[in-house]
């Protein structure tokens, strides 16, 4: 049948966002890998929980991620710290963060898809800092690694989006999970044939600094696990300082998985799901959440 | 009577009392620490590293860490670095250079063993 307009061409050629991951970042996990210690009974369980998350990739084949996570210091420093900051670079290099993770290949961009999603999201109201030039550091990279940890070569595109969670005041989970909803129709309305993974990095619970340093709540990080997957505007309801009471200096990073919630819109359904604590000084999530079609 | 299943729910606490043993890093504590910060920012370049190894007073001064602050570096103390200021992501690297991770970092400011440390985090997961 011959289609007079080419609509039906112009419907196939815009981007689809697959699904959804949450994962734990630290650099602990980073450097196990630098180990090898997959199959050291400390870290084997933590792995193990990865295979059906790498045997879905290997399946759908995303094109592009859209890379949620927290820069530690690497290439923002307190003189400016952006709020959301939206990678737009045709590449994005690692670096020494000082403490011997080691550094990893650059990770291919989209530059014109962030450009495009930069433009959706400030129509939106959403002041974003644009970078043309970024360093990601173990927020980005160790993700990366954990899902793709034999590729030759990174088999997709990255868009890095950074959030705030070192210098407070922190956007607040509603933001957020406000912004992920943004974000994805930004994503949906991409006019190329592109299968987007949504990854939103960090926690759960954990607490570095100061006197309750390895503060750990299991029944908050499995409620978080439960909740963002069909009621995540239970978790938009927390303040930041929330967060921390329940789940320690470092877990406002859950903001993360909330933008990668949002980005999903309402129907998903979960495929994986895994909790392990500690991980270095983290309780520890994972999750895959496909979009429905 | 039907039985009812007891799932934890954890409700806002809309309250904005101290957390016991944290620190915020709010415009407060930014300000207070901006020079050791900045200091262990640089850390990122291993000839940075290695300067302050050669002579950690001078490398401090030249940052204007103050007296409290370099006292804070001299004594490894990270307790004290985050009361002057310190962010704990910055000291991270400031802590690599002494060869402490974490679990060191977090044993030293619990006042317990690297092992107690350690157990705690394990029964975190019972």
């Amino acid at each position: 049948m011959n289609s007079a307009s080419g609509c039906s061409r112009l419907e196939a050629e815009v981007a689809r966002i697959i699904g959804g991951i949450g994962t734990s970042h630290i650099p602990a996990i980073g450097l196990a890998m630098a180990k090898n210690q997959y199959r050291d009974p400390y870290w084997k369980p933590f792995f193990d929980a990865y295979q059906p998350v790498r045997a879905w990739l290997g399946e759908t084949r995303p094109t592009v991620a859209v890379v949620v996570y927290n820069d530690h210091g690497l290439n923002f420093f307190l003189d400016k710290m952006p709020t959301f900051a939206v990678g737009a670079a045709t590449e994005y290099c690692n670096a020494d963060e000082g403490w011997g993770l080691p550094t990893q290949r650059p990770f291919p961009g989209n530059a014109a898809m962030s450009w495009h999603l930069i433009e959706q999201l400030a129509a939106a109201d959403f002041d974003l800092t644009t970078c043309q030039e970024m360093f990601v550091d173990h927020g980005f990279v160790v993700p990366m690694q954990l899902l793709w940890p034999d590729a030759p070569s990174w088999p997709v595109r990255t868009i890095p989006i950074h959030v705030n969670t070192v210098q407070h005041p922190l956007p607040s989970p509603a933001r957020c999970l406000k912004f992920g909803e943004v974000l994805g129709r930004a994503i949906e309305s991409w006019p190329a044939n592109e299968r987007v993974v949504v990854l939103g990095t960090g926690g759960l619970s954990h607490q570095l600094d100061g006197r309750r340093a390895g503060f750990i709540n299991k029944p908050f990080d499995l409620y978080c696990l439960e909740k963002i997957v069909h009621e995540p505007e239970l978790l938009a309801r927390y303040s930041i300082r929330d967060l921390i009471e329940f789940a320690g200096t470092q877990g406002p990073e859950l903001i993360q998985w909330l933008i990668m919630r949002g980005a999903l819109g309402a129907d998903v359904r979960k495929l994986e799901s895994n909790y392990h604590v500690p991980i270095s000084n983290t309780g520890s999530g994972l999750l895959l959440l496909e979009k429905a079609a | 009577m039907p039985q009812t299943r007891k799932t934890p729910t954890f409700q806002p606490l809309a309250n904005s009392r101290e957390i016991w043993g944290t620190t915020i890093f709010d415009g407060c504590a930014a300000r207070r620490g901006y020079a050791l910060n900045k200091m262990c920012f640089s850390f990122n370049e291993a000839a940075n590293r290695e300067a302050f190894r050669q002579d950690e007073d001078a490398y401090c001064r030249k940052y204007g860490l103050d007296l409290e602050q370099r006292e804070a570096v001299r004594s490894r103390n990270v307790l004290a670095m985050i009361a002057a200021g310190g962010n704990i992501y910055y000291l991270a690297k400031l802590a690599g250079i002494f060869g402490l991770n974490v679990q060191d970092v977090g044993a030293q400011q619990t006042g317990v063993s690297v092992d107690e440390f350690r157990e705690r985090l394990l029964a975190a997961g019972g």
